[in-house]
This record gives C-alpha cells, structure tokens and sequence, in this order.
C-alpha cells in the first residue's frame, strides 16, 4: 500500500515557555525549540505499522521551507522511505485552504491508495485533512484510532466523545485524520537521524506541482490572524488543608463532583 | 605378600578385566565430557569481542582473592561456610580422585611426591575433607528440604523450582564421597583381618566409620564392597563431570575463568563494541545486544558460571519492589536459552531478538544500575554492562518507552531532560536572597581554578537547587575560588548512556567537555553523584573530578570547617548514593562529616556501605513509570525508620527526590526528613563572626 503522511513542524509546547512578543502578535521565539507535531508522529507510525503488516511504501511530505527538511528527516529515520518538501515563495503565508491546495496538487501527481494527518497541529485548526479529501473527491474519516487493512476498503475505528469508539468502513483511497495514542511511535534517537542526513529529499515548487500562485500564499489567504493572546491566569487552584485522610476524602468528593469517579 | 584382597585393575567385572573396563570408562567418559564443553563453547566463538587479557598480574590476584580465597562468600555466613568448606573440599580432594582414577588402570599408582610420609599426611587431610564435603552435602540438602532460604525460591513467572537438580546434585557428590571412603574402608578392613597393616584411617573421618563398621563382615563381602564401590566411585565421577554444564555445577569448571576475565574497573561502562573507536562508532551497523549472539562471549561464560545462589535477586531493589526483574533470572534464562538454541547434537538456531520472547522490555527497563546484585555475586558476573546493552539494543530499535522519550528528546534539543529553557540553567544562583548572600561566578568571561558541575537536576528543580545552593556556600566558606559554566552546561549524560542512547550522550559529553576545558578550571566538584560518576568514568580529558562530600569531609579534616552542636532529639543514618559507595567505594567520608557534628547520634540502617539499598534511581529512572508492588524509595525509608532514625542524611540529588516522594508515601511524614550532607553542613556550620 502507498502511504502519504502530511506532517508539519510546530512549535515544542512542552518544551517551550509561550510567551507574547513585544507587539502581541505571537510568540517570542528565541531560543525556541520546533519538533514534529505529535498527531502526525503518531500517524506515520501507523502508516510504517500499516506497511509492515501489508507491504508498500511511506511517503512523508511537508509544505514551508528548508527549517522544516528536520521533521522529514525524523520521520524519515523513523522508516519512512521517502520525504517531501513542498516549498515556494508563493506558499508563504497560505492559511489551511492554500495548504491543502498545495498537498491536492502533490498527490495528483502520484498514486496513494492512503493519505494520512494529524488529527490536528498544535498551531491550527484540525482543517486541512478534511479540505485535502473534499479536494481531492476521496472520504475522509477524522479522530480515527484503528486501522484494520481489508481488500479495497478499511475497517476503522474513530474516537467519539466520552471516549466511545465508533466502527467503519472505508473505500480506498482515502484520507484520514489519526488520533493520537493510535499507537506507541518508536523511538529516534540521533543515530538514527544521521543515517539519514544524506538521503535525498524531494523539492516540488509552484511550477512543479502546476499550482496558480495566486490560488495559495498570502494573496490568496481568506482567513487571517489578528491578534495572539495568553489567557490571564485564573484563580490558583484550591489548596486543600485538613489533615491526611480529610483531604482524601474531599478530593475524592471533587473529582466525583466533576464526573471523574463514576 | 598375598594380597589381602584383589584390586579393581586385576579384579574380573563381568568377565572383563578391570584394567579395560576402567580404561573404557575413562576415555569414554572424558570424550564425553570434551565433546559437551566443546558443544557448550560453540555460541562463545560466536558472541562479540571483549577484551580481557590486560592487567593479567592484576587479575591473578582476583583469582586469589575471589576464586581462591571465596572473598564473596562470607557475606552470607552460613551458605558462604557451607561452600568454603566444600569448594576447599574439592580442592584438597582433586589430587587424591586422580590417584584414585588411576589404580583403575594403573596397580598401586602413587603420584608422585605423595608417597612416604607427604603421602600419609595428604591421606588424613583428603580423608578428613571427604568427611566434611559428605557432611556438608547432607547440611545443604538439609537446607534446601527444610529451612528453604526465600532467595532459592522460584517466582512461578520463571518455571519451575530448582530443588530437586539441586539435590540430585549434592546426591551425586554425597555418593562419590561415600564410594571413595567406602573402598578405603573395605580393603583396611580386610587388611586388618589378616592381621596386615592398613593404611592409617584418622579418627573419626568418614572411611574410620565405615572401617569399624566393617571388621567383622566376612572377606568375600569386603572384596564385593571394595570393588563395587570403585566401580560406583569411577561411574559417578564421570557421570558428574558431563553431567555439570548442563546446569548450575558448571561453574566447577568455568568459575576460575570467570573471574579471571571478569570486569576490572567499577563505574565504567563496556563501549558500544569493543575495539571500534569512537569516530567510526557512526558505521557501526547496529548498536547493542538484540540477538543471543550480540552478547561478549564473557558475558555468554558468565551465564554459564552462574550458580543460582540468588544472592544478586536478594539484593536487587527492584526486585524487593516487585518490578519484573530479577538479575538472577536474567542470567538463568539466558543460560537456557543457550541451552535450547545451542543443543548437543544438530546445528545452532540462533538469530531471535531476545527481548520479546526471553526478556520482556519491562524487565530491562527495571534496572536502576544501583549495582547491588553486582558487589554480591561471589563469581563477579557483570550484570549493568548487559542491561545497558540490552537497552542499547532496543533504543537502536526506536522501542523505547514513551515516558521516556519526551525527556530524551528534551535533553536532545535543550540539554536537560525537562525541556526547559538553556538560558535559565543558572536562575538558582540568582533565586530568592542567596543571590545577594552568596555570587556564584558565571565561567563565561570570568575564571575560576574549580569548576562546580551542577547538572540538571540541581540547576532546575525547585527543590534540589537548595543543594546546589548549599554546595556553593560550603565551596565559598572554604575559600574556594569556583564558578558554573551557567547556560553552556549541559547533562551530564550520566543516566543517558546508562538508558542506552549512547548517541545522544556522546553529543552531551562531547559539549560539556569543550565547555570545561575553555572554562580553564583546573579541578571539578560536584555535589551530584552521577555527574561525579559520570565526569570520572565517563568522560577523557577533563580536569580530576571530587564529589562535595570528599571537600567537606577535607576541610573538616584541615580545621577550615567546625560545626555547632546537633539537636540532641534527632536521630540520623546515612544513605549511601550507589553511584557514589558502591560504584566508587566513597563510604567514610560522609560518615566522617556527621561524626564531626557534635553530639550528632547516628545509626546504621540493616543495609548500609556497599549493601545499601537504591533509593528508586535517578535520572531518566524518575521518568520510567515501572510497574511495581511498591516503590523502591519506600522500602529505604521503612528501613531508615526501622533502625530508630528520624533524619535520613543522603548525599545525592536524585536520593532526595525519591526519599522526600517515600516519606510521604510511607505515611512517614513528621516522622521522618531527609536532608542532604550539603544542605546539613551548610545549617551546622560555624561562620566566623565579622570582625567587631
């Protein structure tokens, strides 16, 4: 089976102290450190357990600039075979419609029978999955934790609220949305990086992929951000001060209180 | 001189003569037992180099001390006499088995040097020594049926219980003991009938007994007896010999060279692979153990060396917790993989990764390096080296657990493993009012002659920057002239490379090593064990490196520190930090420090020294969510509170972070504290009054 995984490089939230910059248009990004966005992690790792259990290829792709060249090349040391950067200057500034215009373009030029995401990044709005499969006339299912290969179809299963799981099948091809704790993404460590520091990656521009310019980027973009704020901070939390067992208890009366216990 | 009674070499089994039958014994019995050690050789030639050939004069004295000498046993005095008295037996016996094997073939064969007077006297010796060996056998079945010592028992998640090989095994040296004294016995017997002088019988020795049991049975019965009981005698001693490397008696023949071989220098890792220098470690294929056939072939002999004496799983912590590791296990189970995948007759099937099917990730991720099972096995078998190439190999496998790899990733991108700020590596030595009680110097521009390497822990723990804080009041009391490399330190590394990700620490040490040679120190402190642990034994070409308890304990020594009386209703005992008693024998020097506290009462706890007993472990440990009955640090606190103490006095950061996590847990808290030796040299401190 071909897989194309579309990850994006974001911000490390657990490793970055977010603050504002000086004009409360983002974030102060100094000395800031950039990973992979979890959910795709964990969607190429499906894609290389998919592909270990039925053969085929993992193609991880990315659109931005040659900063973004390190999550393919983790994904890639992870087992990905190949990677992708989709980068123009024309991209810049895209909002989640260019983005997914950009992958539409890519994936026409090749012949995936999966397509797989996040189930959103850190920094957006759980969008372009879903364009990219209206776009490209496949289904799309969203917030999928299973995957079960059967011919032509998938068995999947996807998170609904409270935690309840919900079955489907789905035709091939199609993209999907993965849900984090889908699996246990393997470890890469830096030997693992360097492996593969000197395989090549592919660079498609606008040209390349037949993309209008004026269809993505910034001209193009409908949606745009205003403002960047951090939420005031709120009342501390509730220190509880009676003694051992009497805080046991009102704990536990807490948690029941917001659904916790049941 | 008629002979009394016929000797087995001219005596008549069965038609055939003696001479041949025993003949055909022994060399039937000795291919045997060539063709089973060459068989049990095989997967040696086949596992990864390891270089243990240098230092031999070095390693000669271990064998005096710890093969010869039995140095481990008597930690534990019962089994550890027990052994002495056997293995001691076995050694005096080994002469006189020979001269015995050889009267088979050989008519009155004298080795020679053992006739005359030497060979009366070697005689009493062996026959006093096969006593106590028989009578050892009977007290160590006796053991085993009886009292059942918890630490032979086997978990069911092993198998089954070793009981029964143990006692088939004791059985069959009881009887060769028995056989030996059994053929003396008859022929003096029926010497003595004759009114003929026997070879002497000391009192009370085993063949003495039989002898007086047997005067008055009738000569043909004596004759039946004499040659029987060779015959016993010859069948058993080559039935045990290639009987012993299909179990725990093996290590009778491979116990010299385990020690012999066995590891010389504590603290320091084995490399990824020995032999290949670090810039070509990049080419190297694969990293650590993931099939049997990864292991060194020490490593292989030590499993084959292994007694089962369990005297490492006593030990381990994490075993005590109910984590599912038990170093004994560890090794039994390789040893019968090896047994299984290395069979006596067909080829070798080899090549399954053992993770998944013999260990399970769980198992190796268990290990806190403490090194317990370690200063225990009375045969020196290495247990961290394996763990950590395990770990090597299913980090190269990316198979790492994810608590695990957000703080790996942490260390990757920021240096430390809590994914904070570089910049703020040295906010504690501006925090709160120490910033104006006491500058710490920034090694960036500025000099110092010493260096104090503070590592993450101490630099971004709200509670342990206290330590680090106090380490720097004690340097600066002691007119030290120190500073921190502040935001161009990283890791140490110390618990990276011991996780396996060998990689990511050689990138750290490399860093850290840069950043102390341009600081132009000229020595190090520390008041981190495992940093101190790791610039000693880790890291080349860096300046000496002292843990702050060996400054402390110096300058109380010099005069330069005095201290003010103790509270008189505390109670204190002293944790050791493994990484720095048992991984580098600092016991005394902390002790030093609080018996110089006056009026300080301290106590022992049951495990102390090199048996103290982990605290959880540190580094990335505290991140490792390990499945367990209860934690580690809580059975330390229960055995500080047990031996009267209410003051834990450690001298390692991440010690106090599970002790203080104990207490609570423990429901010792108000009972119990924990203070570092820092920390508690820094409050009993006598400054000298400013000038009036």
């Amino acid at each position: 089976m071909e897989i194309l995984v579309c990850v994006k490089r974001v911000l490390d939230t657990s490793e970055n102290e977010i603050e504002l910059n000086r004009e409360g248009t983002g974030i102060e990004l100094d000395e800031a450190v950039y990973s992979i966005n979890e959910p795709d992690n964990y969607a190429v790792e499906e894609a290389l357990q998919i592909v270990a259990r039925v053969g085929g290829k993992v193609t991880v792709v990315t659109v931005g600039g040659e900063d973004d060249e390190e999550v393919l090349r983790r994904e890639m040391a992870m087992g990905a075979q190949q990677g992708v950067l989709l980068s123009d200057a024309a991209f810049n500034g895209s909002d989640a419609k260019g983005v997914a215009t950009i992958l539409k373009s890519f994936v026409q030029k090749g012949a995936y029978h999966l397509i797989l995401t996040g189930v959103q990044a850190d920094d957006g709005g759980a969008q372009v999955g879903g364009m990219l499969a209206a776009m490209l006339d496949y289904p799309f299912a969203s917030l999928v934790n299973s995957i079960e290969v059967l011919p032509g179809k998938l068995k999947i299963s996807r998170e609904i609220e409270g935690g309840n799981r919900e079955i489907n099948e789905i035709e091939l091809p199609c993209v999907l949305s993965i849900q984090t704790g889908i699996n246990e993404p393997r470890y890469v460590g830096m030997r693992g990086i360097r492996a593969v520091a000197s395989v090549p990656i592919s660079t498609y521009g606008a040209s390349e992929l037949q993309i209008d310019p004026g269809t993505v980027g910034k001209l193009a973009a409908k949606v745009k951000r205003l403002d960047y704020f951090v939420p005031t901070l709120g009342k501390g939390a509730e220190m509880l001060d009676g003694g051992r067992e009497d805080n046991v208890e009102r704990v536990t009366e807490l948690i029941a209180a917001k659904g916790g216990l049941r | 001189m008629v002979e009394a009674i016929q000797s087995p070499a001219h005596a008549t089994y069965w038609l055939v003569q003696g001479r041949l039958l025993f003949l055909i014994i022994y060399l039937l019995g000795t291919a045997c037992f060539s063709y089973i050690v060459a068989r049990r050789l095989q997967p040696l030639f086949r596992g990864e180099r390891d270089f243990r050939l240098d230092q031999p004069f070095r390693r000669l004295g271990r064998v005096l001390q710890f093969w010869l000498g039995q140095w481990k046993h008597p930690r534990y005095r019962m089994a550890g006499t027990i052994h002495l008295l056997i293995f001691a037996g076995f050694l005096i016996l080994a002469t006189r088995a020979f001269s015995v094997l050889a009267l088979g073939v050989s008519d009155g064969f004298v080795i020679p040097g053992l006739s005359g007077k030497a060979g009366h006297i070697y005689g009493i010796v062996a026959d006093y020594a096969s006593t106590v060996v028989l009578f050892c056998m009977v007290v160590a079945a006796i053991r085993r049926v009886a009292f059942k010592p918890a630490r032979y028992a086997v978990p069911a998640r092993y198998g089954k219980g070793h009981s029964a090989d143990a006692i088939f095994l004791l059985a069959l040296i009881a009887i060769l003991m028995a056989a030996d004294s059994l053929f003396e016995a008859s022929q003096a017997a029926a010497l003595w009938q004759q009114g003929q002088t026997a070879e002497f019988l000391p009192v009370l020795s085993l063949p003495w007994m039989l002898n007086k049991a047997l005067l008055s049975t009738s000569l043909p019965m004596l004759q039946s007896l004499h040659l029987g009981a060779y015959l016993i005698h010859d069948l058993t001693f080559f039935f045990l010999l290639c009987y012993r490397p299909f179990g725990i008696q093996f290590h009778v023949e491979t116990s010299l060279f385990s020690v012999f071989f066995a590891k010389l220098d504590r603290g320091k890792l084995k490399p990824v692979k020995w032999g290949i220098p670090d810039e070509r470690l990049d080419q190297v294929k694969s990293f650590g153990v993931k099939t049997f056939e990864d292991f060194t072939w020490k490593h292989m002999l030590d499993f084959y060396s292994c007694a089962d004496c369990g005297r490492c799983s006593d030990n381990c912590p994490s075993n005590a917790a109910g984590r599912p590791l038990s170093p004994r296990f560890l090794t039994i189970k390789a040893r019968d993989y090896t047994f299984l995948h290395y069979p006596m007759f067909g080829s070798a099937k080899n090549g399954q990764p053992l993770v998944g099917s013999v260990y399970s990730e769980d198992e190796i991720w268990s290990c806190t390096t403490c090194g317990a099972c370690e200063v225990e096995c009375p045969l020196l078998v290495e247990y961290i080296d394996k763990i950590v190439d395990l770990r090597r190999g299913l980090v190269d496998e990316g198979n790492v657990p994810q608590s695990l790899q957000k703080p790996l990733k942490a260390l990757e991108s920021r240096g430390n493993p809590y994914g904070k700020m570089t910049k703020k590596r040295a906010d504690w030595v501006s925090a709160g009012n120490f910033g104006q009680t006491c500058r710490v110097k920034v090694l960036n521009g500025e000099s110092a002659g010493t260096l104090y390497f503070v590592d993450s822990i101490t630099s971004y723990d709200d509670r342990i920057q206290a330590i680090g804080q106090a380490t720097a009041k004690i340097l600066r009391h002691v007119g030290e002239d120190f500073g921190i490399l502040g935001a161009a330190e990283k890791d140490s590394g110390h618990e990276v490379r011991r996780f396996g990700e060998e990689t990511l620490f050689r990138a750290l040490r490399d860093h850290n090593t840069q950043a102390i040679r341009e600081s132009g120190a000229q020595r190090i402190v520390t008041s981190d064990p495992h940093a101190f642990n790791a610039l000693k034994h880790d890291y080349k070409d860096v300046p000496p490196v002292e843990h702050i308890s060996q400054v402390i304990a110096r300058e109380v020594k010099s005069g330069r520190i005095k201290f003010h009386p103790a509270e008189n209703d505390k109670v204190y005992t002293y944790h050791d930090p493994c990484y720095l008693g048992r991984h580098n024998q600092i016991y005394d020097d902390p002790r030093n420090v609080l018996d110089a506290i006056p009026g300080l009462k301290r106590v022992e706890m049951r495990r102390s020294r090199d048996r103290s007993f982990c605290c959880g472990g540190g580094g990335l440990m505290l991140f490792y969510e390990a499945k367990e009955e209860e934690r580690i640090g809580v059975k330390r606190v229960r055995m500080a509170a047990e031996a009267g103490a209410n003051v834990i006095v450690t001298a390692c950061p991440y010690c106090m972070v599970n002790l203080e996590d104990a207490i609570k847990v423990a429901g010792l808290e108000g009972k119990v504290t924990a203070i570092d030796l820092a920390e508690l040299t820094d409050q009993q401190l006598v400054r000298e009054r400013p000038a009036a």
